[in-house]
């Protein structure tokens, strides 16, 4: 075998993970040259909300599930770091850990029951969660602080640093997000995530071939619930406040928009749904009053046109050119492919 | 048929009912180890019907399913496929968004372990073992003459492509048994003379199946046992021909609809 196929075999086998290393690469160069406050604070934002939304697409985009209350487990990682760190002075990465797990408890105490049923019964029971969790955060105000919010969260550090400015957060927060996209390339490309997807196409084949419909659904409800907590965490970290109006249903709404905008099971596309959606209003500073029109207008003409979600949608179409074209050229050669990747000898 | 060993599978008066209507009405059947069982029977008989019961897809109302001596009642499908069984679906179920690679893969959901951890982790374990499932899936695109499709959608294929993804994504696993529900439905001639040579190939390798078909010429053709169903209750049961000469088969299906063949 020539260097040159080795090459375009190590290439091929180890592309997923090129790419992530080059989008760091790029990630890591970006305040070298844009140093202004103001678009690192936007892409802070952006890695924040990819942190939570990258979890949301695996229920939604790839399980087929709906969730209409992420932003409760945001908040509640947001206001479960600020309560026990600002409050009652606990380190702030071991309470991100715990507040983390105590979301997982939640999640499962809601996902049990209703993850069960068919039909929208989730969708009503996470849009109640968030309403709950909501009311709580502006009714408790002793804990909570009410609908002023809570402030003096202190700042995150690393090994000694503080990460008190936002060019060093920026920095944390990509790291994360890029762990959390790198934890959900792997998911789905593994025989857990292929049963992700299968059984939100059909429940039935799905468990027919040993998928255990019930547990993965609910499994995954668990981790993307504990993406958005770890996201809030982080966010009472960074700006150091909150306040209850963060974490609404609105804000839920908001989050499965930036999955549908990113393409519905596109790992990648997430990272464009949330940057759009994040960057709309500052650059319709002018039309503020109908931002969430615009936002709902954006959803039905998607969902109209691209059921699948924007980037999704157009990615399926390449995919299926580009699996046409291999069809009319190439015979088997894909075969041969992966059978030299794989170290076997084609049989005779 | 030679009784020394006990049959792979085993159904004692299985019975499903339906709104008060018995779609299965105390059934029994055997099908033989590395034997083709087919079962036949006129529209509405119940062959599907059995065929979920088996799945674990329905559960019946009553009555019993030994495979390999082993009570299935209760379990899950998920956990009946762990045992080594596995099905084709009579109106087509494949995952039509998935590739047909994918869909392929789905078939060794099994082999490819369970463990959320390791998948979000990507362990070399697991890499390996991906590996190798992607050579054994691509091994039965193969064998079912789909390997240059690997790629498309599912649901983007010909009706004809789709019902040999849906029996490579069965003996992808190397079942013990796998059951074929309706393998030639809507096929031209050609397409049945295909799966006709695969049912015969996989028969020669060994492997059990149970064959539900309207197709009498594929049937007598391939089946090593028959067993007849009609309104739910098993009429008839034996040799092909000697199924084909019983007056109650041909009753129940003159009776109801012109044969086929
Ligand atoms: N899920 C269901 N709910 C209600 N009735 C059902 C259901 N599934 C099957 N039936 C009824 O049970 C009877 C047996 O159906 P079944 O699908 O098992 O027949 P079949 O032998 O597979 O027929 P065909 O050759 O048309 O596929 C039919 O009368 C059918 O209408
Ligand atoms: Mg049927």
């Amino acid at each position: 075998m020539s260097a040159f196929r080795k090459t375009w075999l190590f290439t091929l086998r180890h592309r997923t993970g090129l790419i992530v290393w080059l989008l760091a690469l790029v990630l890591a160069s970006i305040p070298l040259v844009l140093r202004n406050p103001y678009t690192l604070n936007n892409l802070n934002l952006i890695g924040l909300y990819v942190i939570a939304v990258l979890g949301l697409n695996l229920f939604t985009g790839y399980a087929g599930q709906i969730s209409l209350g992420h932003a409760g487990f945001f908040g509640l990682g947001a206001y479960g770091s600020a309560v026990l760190t600002a409050t009652y002075g606990w380190p702030p990465w071991p309470t991100m850990l715990l507040v983390a797990l105590a979301v997982a408890v939640v999640a499962l105490i809601i996902g049990m029951p209703t993850l069960r049923l068919h039909g929208h019964y989730l969708a009503m029971a996470t849009l109640g969660f968030n309403y709950v969790v909501h009311i709580i955060l502006v009714q408790w105000d002793e804990v909570t602080g009410g609908p002023s919010g809570l402030s003096g969260i202190p700042a995150l550090s690393v090994l000694g640093l503080s990460i008190d400015t936002d060019m060093k957060f920026y920095y944390l927060v990509w790291t994360f997000a890029l762990v959390a996209l790198t934890l959900c390339l792997n998911l789905v490309r593994s025989g857990v995530g292929r049963g992700l997807a299968a059984l939100a196409q059909d429940e039935v084949a799905a468990a027919t071939f040993g998928v255990n419909v019930k547990r993965d659904k609910i499994r995954v409800f668990v981790l993307s619930a504990c993406f958005a907590s770890v996201a809030g965490s982080l966010y009472a970290h960074y700006f150091s406040f909150v306040n209850p109006d963060t974490f609404s249903i609105f804000k839920s709404l908001d989050l499965v928009i930036m999955v549908v905008v990113g393409g519905l099971g596109s790992i990648w596309g997430t990272l464009f749904g949330v940057s759009f959606i994040t960057m709309l209003p500052h650059w319709l500073e002018f039309l503020e009053t109908y931002y969430d029109i615009i936002h709902g207008l954006i959803l039905v003409v998607i969902l109209l046109f691209l059921p699948q979600g924007f980037v999704t949608g157009l990615a399926d179409l390449i995919r299926i050119n580009l699996a046409r074209r291999r069809l009319r050229n190439a015979g088997s050669r894909r075969l041969e492919e992966d059978m030299v990747d794989a170290g076997a000898t084609r049989r005779p | 048929m030679a009784n020394s060993t006990p049959p792979l599978i085993q159904v004692s008066n299985l019975t499903k009912h339906f709104g008060g209507l018995p779609a299965l009405d105390r059934v029994s059947l055997t099908a033989a180890r590395g034997q083709v069982t087919a079962l036949i029977g006129p529209n509405g008989a119940g062959k599907t019907t059995l065929i979920n019961c088996l799945t674990g897809v329905l559960s019946p109302d009553r009555g019993e399913i030994l495979f390999d001596g082993r009570d299935l009642s209760g379990l899950p499908p998920h956990e009946i496929t762990r045992l080594g069984i596995a099905r084709t679906f009579q109106n087509l179920r494949l995952f039509p968004r998935l590739s047909v690679l994918d869909n392929v893969l789905t078939g060794l959901t099994i082999q490819a372990g369970s463990s959320m951890l390791e998948a979000l982790l990507r362990t070399p374990g697991l890499r390996h073992r991906e590996r190798r499932l992607r050579l054994t899936a691509l091994e039965a695109l193969d064998t079912f003459g789909l390997v240059d499709k690997a790629d498309l959608p599912a649901g983007t294929l010909p009706y004809g492509d789709k019902k040999r993804v849906e029996m490579a994504r069965a003996f992808v696993s190397n079942p013990v048994l796998t059951l074929l529900d309706e393998p030639v439905a809507g096929l031209n001639s050609e397409e049945t003379g295909q799966i006709a040579a695969l049912i015969r190939q996989m028969r020669l390798y060994g492997k059990s199946m149970i064959l539900v078909e309207h197709d009498m010429d594929l049937v007598m053709s391939v089946s090593d046992h028959v067993v007849v169903l009609d309104g739910g209750k098993r009429i008839a049961a034996g040799p092909p021909e000697e199924v084909r000469r019983n007056p109650l088969v041909l009753e129940a299906y003159l009776g109801r609809m012109s044969v086929t063949a």
